[in-house]
């Protein structure tokens, strides 16, 4: 098992050093397991590959058992992102008001489709099932905003605003 | 004190209530006047977002779709001059339009919601908040806050209507040192938003729901266990929790009884089977969420093994009310065997989408017609679907059907959490059950053999149906299927997956057999099986169609009549879409 001098650099063992306090806190170690990933994803937009090692020894659970667990989750992430993550939903009332069209819209604007970054690294396209703002249906979150009432000449002119 | 009140839950925001409260910020203080500026939650009329209210000398004022540029006129109008704008009322002593929407509702669940600033416990606290902790610790045993919640016929809003007062004697009957108490706030069902707004507007009422059943149970410790994807609900939560830390709320020997209790916040990661009760518990555990057998069940044996009580927020925001008003007051409302009133999420082809809490026993018609205001552009109202993926679709012929636990079962659906999404004529069922069964089917853990593959076999089926390559016997090889998904599933996601395919199938078995046997979705719903046309007499020859279609199959010069070319046709619909004569159709 490497060391955790070799894994880090000084800011990103920080970063590390906050979950530890987290976790001494605890009682049952296994429960830190998930918000040790989430912070961790927090920290550097996915799950690299050296903190699923350095997280097993923090635990006590094996990273295989952790890489299950990450793969089932949808909100895990093992790759980096674009800049700017773009969230369709493709809930039940946005299904009924046309998403199917707004999302092909989306995919041809970009050249992507769903789980992939532009090549340029702007845009990452991933879908979600209910943004809790059905009445404005259909809907899609850029970053942390929340864009309803979409139509293809809509996506456009947002994706317009994002790219510059 | 004069206040003004912007609603800033995710619905409000997402049609741009902070720049509007900004906008009042920055003109209030520019013009310098005295007025209190603050935050509410969902006040349930999603469909007039942005709604502000003005609260002036006992009178309100509630103005819809407020955008930055209504608010100086609101401003110079209204509060400077005293001249109320009756266009952008929708409600006032005067005016109210929105007659039906508000006069079906009951507010139990929801009586601070839109009301109160969720920020703020001294706001909770002036609306007889924490009361009913305080009336509990001093004077009721724990058995006799089981016996009131018993008697209120109180089910749990998470879906299975299960008793929530035999839940906490079962809880409270086992011998074990410690206990733990769980707030169900994960809510997957893609379509609904009941359990974030009251989260994200009255956040104190579910802590002091908690608190109680932590009493009656015997449980010092409790987990609140939230989906990801509503930070503000989770911010909301955690303010809460620290105010009532600082007030001796929560904590250690709670208001100087010896009842203590700590609530931690758990993220949920994504995963819709994590809703499920032992999901959830292995998911806090930092497992993978696998659902276990039961029994044991929770109240024997949940987290840690240790006895364990999970509860729906909606359930919990009940009980305070409860403990206060008397159980009586809360058996009064509804049917027989279901009391009280129902939170739903009204969102698809609906006039009036937003959160709406009605009575039980009040009738499917009533809910679309006289709060939900109809069907969007007087389309034909054709089904509503209830239940979310476990649920089903209910004919609109059905619709004098009371909201009932044990009526919506015997329709093939479920009471479900509250997603209630109104369909009208240009919805396809074939496609509606299967954009249901994909969601089932991608969530699905994988442990259970037939709900991993079963879902997946007919799930094909479903795509071979609506892409017209359905054929003779597919739908009875779709029923037998379903029945056995549904018998050997362990949790309820496998068990009630195909709901929707069979409730879909009951009611509309004639439009499958259209997609199957006449190549044709009654709906023009599904591409594949739409013949786009284009009507002469209505076409000007304005080329927009030509321009938008990306297989070069529209052809035609400038001011002459336009043609479809079948042999390059991909059928996308964008022609359709770019006419604004609506000269082209789908047959
Ligand atoms: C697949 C599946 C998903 C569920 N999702 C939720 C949910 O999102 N929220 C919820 O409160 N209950 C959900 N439930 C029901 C819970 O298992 C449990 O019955 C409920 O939280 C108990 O609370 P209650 O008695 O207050 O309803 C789900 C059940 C299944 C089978
Ligand atoms: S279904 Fe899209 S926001 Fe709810």
């Amino acid at each position: 098992m490497p060391q955790e001098a070799d894994l880090f650099t000084r800011s990103e063992s920080q970063d590390i050093l906050n979950f530890k306090i987290d976790l001494l806190s605890r009682h049952h170690k296994s429960d830190s397991l998930i918000p040790l990933l989430q912070s961790a994803q927090d920290s550097y937009g996915y799950i690299p590959e050296k903190i699923i090692y350095y997280i097993s020894e923090l635990v006590g659970i094996p990273p295989a058992e952790i890489y299950g667990v990450i793969t089932f989750y949808a909100q895990f992430r093992l790759k980096p992102l674009g800049k700017n993550i773009i969230k369709i939903c493709q809930g039940t009332a946005c299904h009924v008001n046309g998403s199917k069209n707004v999302l092909s819209a989306l995919q041809d604007e970009l050249g992507i489709s769903i789980g992939e970054t532009t090549e340029e690294g702007i845009f990452s396209l991933e879908s979600v099932a209910c943004l809790g703002c059905c009445s404005l249906a259909p809907v899609m979150m850029i970053n942390n905003e929340t864009f309803g009432n979409l139509t293809s000449e809509k996506i456009k002119l947002t994706l317009r605003k994002f790219r510059t | 004190m004069k206040k003004i009140k912007v609603g800033l839950g995710t619905c409000g925001i997402s049609a741009g209530g902070k720049l509007v409260f900004d906008k009042f910020k920055e003109e209030l203080y520019s013009k310098n006047l005295d007025y209190q500026l603050c935050e509410t939650g969902c006040m349930g009329m999603c469909y007039e977002e942005v709604l502000v209210e003005l609260e002036l000398d006992n009178e309100s004022f509630l103005y819809s779709k407020v955008t930055v540029d209504k608010v100086g006129r609101i401003i110079s109008e209204h509060l400077q001059n005293n001249h109320p704008i009756d266009d952008w009322l929708v409600k006032s002593k005067g005016v109210s339009r929105q007659d039906d929407f508000l006069n079906k509702q009951t507010r139990v669940v929801l009586r601070n919601c839109g009301i109160i600033d969720p920020s703020s416990i001294d706001e909770y606290i002036s609306e007889n908040g924490y009361e009913a902790i305080k009336k509990v610790l001093s004077s009721y045993s724990p058995q006799k806050v089981i016996d009131e919640v018993t008697k209120s016929g109180l089910r749990g809003r998470g879906g299975g209507g299960f008793p929530t007062g035999l839940k906490w004697k079962l809880a409270h009957n086992e011998i074990s040192d410690t206990k733990y108490i769980i707030c169900n706030a994960d809510e997957g069902d893609p379509g609904a938003f009941m359990d974030r707004s009251v989260l994200e507007g009255d956040p104190h009422s579910v802590l002091e729901g908690m608190m109680i059943a932590a009493y009656a149970i015997g449980a010092s410790e409790g987990f609140i266990y939230a989906r990801a994807e509503y930070p503000l609900a989770i911010k909301r939560l955690r303010t809460a929790l620290s105010q009532c830390m600082a007030k001796g709320l929560l904590g250690k020997n709670i208001l100087g009884s010896d009842f203590s209790l700590n609530i931690k916040i758990k993220e949920g990661a994504g995963a819709f089977v994590c809703g499920e009760e032992t999901a959830l518990m292995s998911s806090i555990e930092g497992k993978r969420g696998v659902p276990k057998l039961r029994p044991p069940f929770p109240t024997q044996k949940g987290l840690w093994g240790k006895p364990t009580t999970i509860n729906n927020v909606e359930t919990y925001a009940n009980i305070p009310w409860i403990i206060l008003n008397g159980y009586e007051k809360f058996a009064s409302m509804g049917t027989e065997k279901s009391k009280g009133s129902k939170v739903f999420a009204l969102a698809g082809k609906i006039k009036r989408t937003g959160l709406v809490e009605v009575p039980m026993g009040i009738t499917i018609n009533e809910i679309v017609y006289d709060v939900g205001g109809g069907i969007k552009k007087d389309k034909k109202f054709k089904a509503v679907q209830i239940g979310g993926p476990s649920g089903g679709c209910i004919p609109a012929s059905m619709g004098e059907l009371k909201i009932d636990y044990e009526e919506i079962t015997r329709t093939g659906a479920i009471m479900g959490s509250g997603g209630l999404i109104v369909i009208d004529e240009t919805t396809c069922m074939v496609d509606f059950a299967k954009f249901f069964l994909n969601f089932t089917q991608k969530e699905s853990c994988g442990k259970c053999t037939f709900c991993r593959i079963g879902t997946k076999r007919m799930l094909e089926i479903l795509e071979r149906i609506t892409e017209g390559n359905g054929k003779q016997g597919d739908l009875e090889l779709l029923e037998d299927l379903a029945l056995k998904v549904k018998c050997s599933s362990l949790c309820g996601l496998g068990q009630t997956a195909p709901n929707p395919v069979l409730t879909t199938l009951k009611y509309f078995r004639d439009e499958y057999e259209t997609h199957i046997f006449q190549k044709k979705c009654p709906a023009h719903s599904c591409s594949s099986l739409v013949t786009y046309r284009i009507i002469d007499e209505l076409c000007k020859g304005c080329t927009l169609c030509i321009k938008s279609c990306p297989s070069g199959a529209v052809t035609g010069r400038k001011k002459e009549v336009h043609k479809i070319n079948y042999d390059l046709c991909i059928k996308c619909g964008k022609c359709y879409d770019a006419c604004r004569l609506g000269a082209i159709e789908k047959i």
